[in-house]
C-alpha cells in the first residue's frame, strides 16, 4: 500500500519537481539548467496560452454542464417512462469512452460530410468550420465536453432535488407560491451547495481534458485547442523535452491544488447541508 | 391548477428533446456503419438503402478486434480486482482501527486523489523506460493499483459497519486478514460493486495511459485500435470508424443498461 503510494504518486511528484530544474531528451544524460525550463515555458507565451486555453473551455464547459445539467433535472425529476428515458440517454454519454465520443463527432461536425453541415447547408447556412477555425474549435470542443458530462452533472443535481423534503414545497404551495417562485425561493437556494460541489468537480476534470482535443483537434488549428495537458504530452512525445514536460507539470499540480482545495470547501459545505 | 400542467408539458417537452439529443449520435453512429462506401460517399447523409454489414468485417479484416477486446477486459479486471485488494484493508485500517497518524495517513491518501494520471505519467514513462517495462501489462496496470477514490468510498460504508461485528469475529478468534478479506466483503457487497463496474468501465474506455504506454499492437488496446483506424487506409472511410466505433460503445452501453442503479450509486458518492 505505502510502497505503491510512494512508487505511483509521491515519486512521480518529487521526479517531475527534479526533472524541472534539467535539460534532458531522454537520451542523453540531464543537464542542470535552474529555472530555465520555467523561464522558457513563460517566455514562449506557451504556458499562458495553453493555461489560458484551458481556462476558456473549462469555463465554457462547467457554466454549460451546470446550467444544462440543473435544467434536466428539474425536468426529469417525476416519475414516468419519458423522464426515465431522458435520464438514461443524457446519462449514457457519461459512460461511454472519449474515443467513441471523439469520433463519433468527429463525423457529425465533419466540414464537408457531416450530418450538421449539411442540415445547415439545406437551409442555407454555412458550411461552418467547426474544427478547423481558431475562433470556433474551442467553442466546438467545449460543446462535445458538455454532451459527454452533463449527465453527471444532472445525476448529482437530482439527487439534491431528492433530499429536499417534499413539505416545504407543499408549504409554499398552501402559501400561494406558484411553480416559478417555488423554483427560485425555495428548489434553488436549496441546491447551492449541490451546484457549488457540481461547479468545482466539473472544473477539476476539465481541467484535465485531452483524449477529446488529442482525437479531434490535435490541438489545432494553430494551437488554439491546445490544453494544458495536451502540452505536456507535446513537450514530451513530440518534443523530447522532459525538462519542460515537467515545469508544466509542476505548474498543473499547483493549479490541481488549488482547485482542490475549493472542492474539499465545496464539499464540506455539501455534506453540511 | 393551469400553471402547473403547463409546466409539466414544458419539462416533458425538454425532456424529450434531450433524449434526442443525446440518442441522436448513437443513431447516427449505427446507420453510417451499415453504409456502403459508395453510399457514403455520394450521400453521406442518406439512410443506407440495405441492412449490410460489410464496414463490419472489414473492422475484423483490418484490427484484431478479439485480441484487443481480450487484452482490454484482462487490464480492466486485473485493476479493479487490483484496486479492491488493496483498497479493503486500507479502508478497514482507516475506519476501524486505532493508530497513531490516522488521520495524517487519512490526509495523505486523499491528495492522492489529486494527482490525476496526466499528471503523473511523465516521472512514470521514464522510470518504466528505464525498466524496460513501456510496452507491457504491468505498465498498463500497476499505476493504478492504488485507487484513492475506491478507499474513500470503502472507508464511508464500513464506517457504519456496526464494531460488535467485528468485535465478535475477533472473539470467534478470526484473524485480521480473515475479517477483511472474508467477513467484510459480503457486508460491503453494494459499494464493492458500484466500485468494481465503475472502475472496470473507466478503464476499459481509458484511452490516455495506454496510448503513452503502448509503442505498438503487443499491448494495444481497443478504445486505441478504434481511433487508429481513423488514420488508416487513403481518406476517412467514415463507416468503418463508426463500425468500430460501435464495437468499441456497445459493451459500456450495454453494461450501463444492466447496472445502471449500480453505477450511479458508484459516480454518484460525491468523489469521483
Amino acid at each position: 500500500m505505502l510502497a505503491v503510494l510512494g512508487v505511483f504518486f509521491v515519486y512521480p511528484l518529487l521526479s517531475a519537481l527534479c526533472t524541472s530544474f534539467y535539460d534532458w531528451d531522454l537520451l542523453t544524460p540531464p543537464r542542470f539548467v535552474g529555472f530555465d525550463n520555467y523561464r522558457a515555458v513563460v517566455a514562449s507565451g506557451e504556458l499562458l496560452a495553453s493555461l489560458g486555453t484551458t481556462l476558456l473551455v473549462s469555463g465554457v464547459v462547467v457554466l454549460g454542464s451546470l446550467l444544462l445539467g440543473l435544467a434536466l433535472a428539474l425536468a426529469v425529476h417525476r416519475p414516468g417512462p419519458l423522464a426515465a428515458l431522458a435520464r438514461s440517454a443524457v446519462f449514457s454519454a457519461y459512460v461511454v469512452s472519449w474515443v467513441s465520443v471523439g469520433l463519433l463527432f468527429l463525423w457529425i461536425f465533419d466540414a464537408d460530410a457531416g450530418v450538421v453541415n449539411r442540415a445547415l447547408g439545406a437551409v442555407g447556412i454555412g458550411p461552418v468550420k467547426w474544427l478547423t477555425s481558431t475562433s470556433v474549435a474551442p467553442f466546438t470542443v467545449a460543446l462535445i465536453v458538455i454532451w459527454k458530462v452533463t449527465g453527471y452533472a444532472m445525476v448529482v443535481f437530482l439527487s439534491g432535488l431528492s433530499s429536499i423534503p417534499p413539505e416545504l414545497q407543499e408549504a409554499a404551495a398552501l402559501d400561494g407560491a406558484g411553480p416559478i417562485s417555488r423554483l427560485l425561493h425555495v428548489t434553488l437556494p436549496l441546491l447551492r451547495p449541490t451546484a457549488a460541489f457540481v461547479a468545482v468537480t466539473s472544473l477539476i476534470a476539465s481541467f484535465q481534458l485531452f483524449d477529446v482535443v488529442r482525437l479531434l483537434t490535435q490541438g489545432g488549428p494553430v494551437r488554439s485547442t491546445t490544453v494544458l495537458v495536451y502540452a505536456i504530452y507535446e513537450q514530451l512525445f513530440r518534443d523530447l523535452r522532459v525538462g519542460r514536460a515537467s515545469a508544466l507539470v509542476v505548474v498543473f499540480f499547483l493549479v490541481l491544488a488549488l482547485l482542490t482545495w475549493l472542492k474539499l470547501r465545496a464539499f464540506r459545505a455539501e455534506a453540511a447541508a | 391548477m393551469i400553471g402547473e400542467r403547463h409546466w409539466r408539458r414544458l419539462a416533458l417537452g425538454f425532456a424529450l428533446c434531450a433524449a434526442l439529443i443525446w440518442l441522436f449520435p448513437y443513431a447516427w453512429m449505427l446507420l453510417t456503419s451499415l453504409k456502403t462506401s459508395q453510399e457514403l460517399l455520394k450521400a453521406p447523409t442518406a439512410l443506407p438503402a440495405a441492412l449490410r454489414f460489410s464496414a463490419y468485417t472489414e473492422v475484423f479484416r483490418v484490427i484484431p478486434v478479439g485480441r484487443y477486446v481480450g487484452l482490454t477486459t484482462l487490464m480492466a479486471l486485473s485493476i479493479a480486482v487490483l484496486q479492491i485488494a488493496i483498497a479493503l484493508p486500507a479502508a478497514y485500517a482507516l475506519a476501524k482501527l486505532n493508530f497513531r497518524l490516522r488521520g495524517a495517513a487519512f490526509a495523505c491518501l486523499m491528495s492522492a486523489l489529486l494527482l490525476p494520471a496526466e499528471l503523473r505519467f511523465v516521472p512514470i514513462f521514464t522510470l518504466f523506460s528505464a525498466l524496460g517495462l513501456v510496452n507491457t501489462l504491468p505498465a498498463l496496470v500497476l499505476p493504478f493499483a492504488l485507487s484513492a477514490f475506491g478507499t474513500f468510498l470503502l472507508r464511508q460504508a464500513l464506517l457504519s459497519v456496526p464494531d460488535s461485528l467485528i468485535e465478535a469475529a475477533r472473539l470467534d478468534g478470526a484473524s485480521e486478514l480473515r475479517i477483511v478479506y472474508r467477513l467484510l466483503p459480503p457486508i460491503l457487497a453494494p459499494s464493492l460493486v458500484a466500485f468494481f463496474l465503475v472502475s472496470f468501465v473507466h478503464h476499459w474506455n481509458d484511452y490516455f495511459w495506454p496510448l503513452v504506454m503502448t509503442v505498438d499492437d503487443r499491448v494495444r488496446t481497443l478504445p486505441l485500435g478504434i481511433a487508429l483506424l481513423r488514420e488508416q487506409g487513403s481518406g476517412v472511410r467514415w463507416h468503418i470508424v463508426m463500425a468500430g466505433n460501435t464495437l468499441l460503445s456497445l459493451p459500456a452501453l450495454a453494461l450501463f443498461g444492466f447496472a445502471q442503479k449500480h453505477l450511479l450509486r458508484g459516480l454518484g458518492s460525491g468523489v469521483g
